[in-house]
């Protein structure tokens, strides 16, 4: 693989995790801002499987497994707060929940 | 058998937790019978024990039961030391205090908290006890305070009375004083030697700095004379008259008062190694008390009164023998003065109960022929405090001017003059309640309106309780006075404490060595620092007939005075001392006036500057924080950025660092 794609793959990566980020901090819908930072986790996963194939390196792409469940765990928690809030306070947007503000 | 020794203080503990909890529904006498049981008990113990102590090597035994205090290095053990020091105080302390059960069995008879009392007195034998036995200074100090509580419950005992109430919370104030030289003096001790525990740092006191040894000896001293009621701190004992007699002879004569007494005889290695001005210190102190207090008794009316003060002076005598280096002295005055001023304090209330709850001696006299027992055995009490020979108090009063006379001559003369003294009011107080004329029947009326009239000024001037007494009698008609001779398990103690006043020389006689038992006995604890006495047979011959001598000119001078009225009491019953050298008015007069603005100094200080601290810290984080929540807003989107921008940071940080 020459070093302009693995760029290219870095690059993407950068890309996603931008979008990702930003998705977080404007989007309000908790849905969609789980769904960001998956976007974030897996822009991750890209860069570091980029760098284990630049480097020839495997741990690369085993710590990926890692971050996968990590991520597949933070998903199930993450939407059954979101189930459990909608079913308390429909429609709830995240900026609703400000209870714990000082 | 000295395995035994803890059931010592275990049974005044258990009487006293059985009475706290059935002590009502227990009832009248046989509350009673129990307390009087417990410590009767802890006495034949306390026998069983004392033989058993001969066995032991240097006649000490020290037993651990359990850790108390483990605190890095500082260790307090409940532990107890049985040495000759603490036998001999057991063996005082829990036979008089079963005499004084008894005793109260009889004086209490028909009062409301009747099984109260009994819980009280227990509780103060265990105290006192505990204090005497503890093998460290923290658990002697556990019963020193239990010993003053249980003084101030006894002598609020009657609370319904605004002065009882009061007098108790002075004796409790006043021991604070003490207290306070006594814990500093705990904490010195730790600092010094790393160990509270006396058989650890009482064998090197020798090697410790002059400095650090005269620190901890003034501090012990402090404690001492607020438990021993000396000159300053004396003021609260003859207010502390104010509860039921017998506490007044177990808790205000014999025991708790000798505390003090006991404790610098416990340290005397840490008096050794101190200034040399400690120990003067000491006897001057206690011989000015002995000297003052008894032209105090000089002028009193109340009965209890003058013995409150003999009691003052004579821990002064103790205080005296402390000082010129008279340590077994010191006990042997201490275990006399045990048996006859409680003899003296249970003779007294016999004729209070006998007159009605009367105490003025104005209003008593000619009793011997109503209350034989009472007056037989009060003139043992009497002739023995007085120093005539042979009964006890001449042979331990004896025994501390004699070491007076190796310290110092002056010394020794201001004993003596206080000697003269105590034999002078001492049978003032005799020939007034037990000889002269009837004074309790109609007829004495017209007397006592003239000296109603002549110490009326007084009176209004000190409040003084007895006069206060006076006006409500006068009042209420006085002449239905019929006294009687007590009950059996009054007087039975008054004969057992008359035949031990009378005999109980015998411990200490100066003649021979072979004769000098309790000399002997308490070597192994105060034999180092014990001044060597060497009396020739002429200068103790000499001795002896200059104390006889003085004791009966004593008695003899009362006896012209108060039977013969060849002198005007009046000439003698000075109103300065009958206000006690107005020491008391001195102190209320102080702290009302410059000592108040003094104290209100210190509030202020501690409202400004301490409070102002402490609440200007909580202001200013109050004031920060409400500036710092700004940036908690509760958005989650907020929180996100922030921990970007700190992962940027961080990162940003770290990588400058790495590229240098």
């Amino acid at each position: 693989m020459g070093s302009n794609l693995s760029l290219a793959y870095l690059m993407l990566s950068a890309i996603l995790f931008v979008i990702g980020g930003v998705g977080v901090l404007i989007r309000r819908n908790p849905l969609v801002m789980i769904m960001c930072v998956e976007l974030m986790l897996n822009a991750v996963n890209l860069s570091f499987v980029t760098f284990g194939k630049m480097l020839d390196d495997i741990s690369g792409q085993i710590i990926v497994f890692f971050v996968m469940v990590v991520a597949a765990a933070e998903v199930v928690v993450g939407l059954a707060l979101i189930v459990a809030m909608a079913r308390r306070r429909p429609g709830a947007t995240a900026d609703d929940l400000r209870t714990l503000r000082g | 058998m000295v395995g035994l020794v803890w059931l010592i203080p275990a049974l005044p503990l258990a009487g006293f937790l059985l009475l706290v909890f059935f002590g009502k529904r227990i009832g009248e006498p046989r509350a009673g019978w129990i307390g009087t049981s417990a410590v009767a008990l802890a006495f034949v113990t306390a026998c069983l024990v004392f033989v058993g102590l001969w066995g032991e090597p240097e006649h000490t035994y020290e037993l651990s039961l359990f850790q108390w205090i483990p605190a890095g290095h500082f260790n307090v053990d409940i532990g107890i030391l049985l040495d000759p020091l603490s036998m001999a105080m057991v063996l005082f302390v829990t036979g008089i205090a079963s005499l004084i059960h008894l005793y109260s069995i009889g004086y209490m008879h028909g009062d409301s908290r009747f099984p109260r009392f009994f819980t009280y007195l227990n509780l103060f034998v265990f105290s006192m006890l505990v204090l005497v036995l503890g093998n460290n200074m923290v658990l002697t100090f556990l019963g020193w305070e239990g010993v003053g509580a249980c003084s101030y419950f006894l002598i609020s005992f009657w609370f319904e009375k605004e002065e009882n109430a009061s007098a108790g919370k002075k004796a409790f104030i006043t021991n604070r004083v003490g207290d306070w030289g006594f814990m500093v003096a705990i904490f010195m001790t730790f600092f010094a030697f790393g160990t509270v525990t006396y058989t650890q740092f009482l064998p090197m006191a020798p090697g410790l700095a002059q400095t650090t040894a005269t620190f901890i000896a003034l501090m012990l001293f402090v404690g001492a004379i607020g438990k021993s009621a000396q000159i300053p701190l004396f003021i609260w004992l003859p207010d502390a008259m104010a509860g039921p007699t017998p506490v007044s002879a177990l808790i205000h004569a014999a025991t708790m008062v000798t505390a003090g007494v006991y404790l610098l005889v416990r340290v005397n290695p840490i008096i050794a190694a101190s200034a040399s001005w400690i120990p003067w210190m000491i006897a001057i102190v206690g011989v000015a008390t002995a000297f003052l207090a008894a032209t105090i008794a000089l002028a009193q009316q109340d009965i209890k009164k003058v013995l409150a003060y003999s009691t003052v002076s004579q821990l002064g005598y103790m205080f005296l023998a402390i000082g010129v280096g008279g340590y077994s002295a010191a006990i042997f005055h201490m275990i006399t003065h045990a048996f006859f001023k409680a003899l003296l304090f249970l003779g007294a209330g016999s004729v209070i109960h006998g007159m009605h709850d009367e105490q003025d001696m104005r209003r008593m006299g000619a009793l011997r022929k109503i209350m034989p027992v009472t007056a037989v055995t009060f003139i043992i009490g009497w002739l023995a405090i007085a120093g005539v020979p042979p009964f006890s108090g001449f042979w331990s009063k004896d025994d501390i001017l004699a070491y007076a006379l190796h310290k110092s001559p002056i010394l020794y003369v201001i004993g003596l003059i206080t000697a003269l003294l105590t034999a002078f009011y001492m049978s003032r107080l005799v020939f007034r309640v037990f000889y002269g004329d009837a004074r309790w029947g109609e007829s004495a009326e017209g007397e006592l309106a003239n000296l109603n009239a002549h110490t009326a000024t007084d009176a209004v001037e000190t409040g003084d309780q007895a006069d206060a007494h006076d006006d409500a009698h006068a009042d209420a008609g006085h002449g239905a006075v019929h006294p009687h001779e007590s009950k059996w398990p009054m007087l039975v103690p008054l004969i057992v404490l008359a035949f031990f006043a009378a005999v109980a020389g015998v411990l200490n006689l100066p003649f021979t060595e072979h004769l000098e038992f309790l000399n002997r006995w308490l070597e192994p604890v105060v034999g180092e620092n014990q001044a060597h006495l060497s009396l020739g047979g002429v200068q103790l011959t000499v001795e002896l007939v200059i104390s006889t001598t003085i004791a009966l000119l004593g008695i003899f001078g009362a006896y012209m005075v108060y039977l013969k009225n060849k002198v005007d009491p009046r000439r003698i019953e000075l109103p300065f001392f009958a206000n006690g050298w107005y020491i008391d008015q001195g102190i209320t007069k102080f702290m009302g006036g410059i000592g108040r603005k003094g104290f209100e100094l210190i509030a202020m200080f501690d409202k400004v500057v301490i409070d102002g601290a402490v609440n200007g810290v909580g202001r200013a984080t109050r004031g920060g924080a409400s500036r710092l929540r700004a940036i908690e807003n509760g958005y989650v989107r907020w929180y996100a950025l922030m921990i970007g921008v700190g992962a940027v940071l961080i990162v940003a940080f770290v990588m400058t660092q790495v590229s240098l």
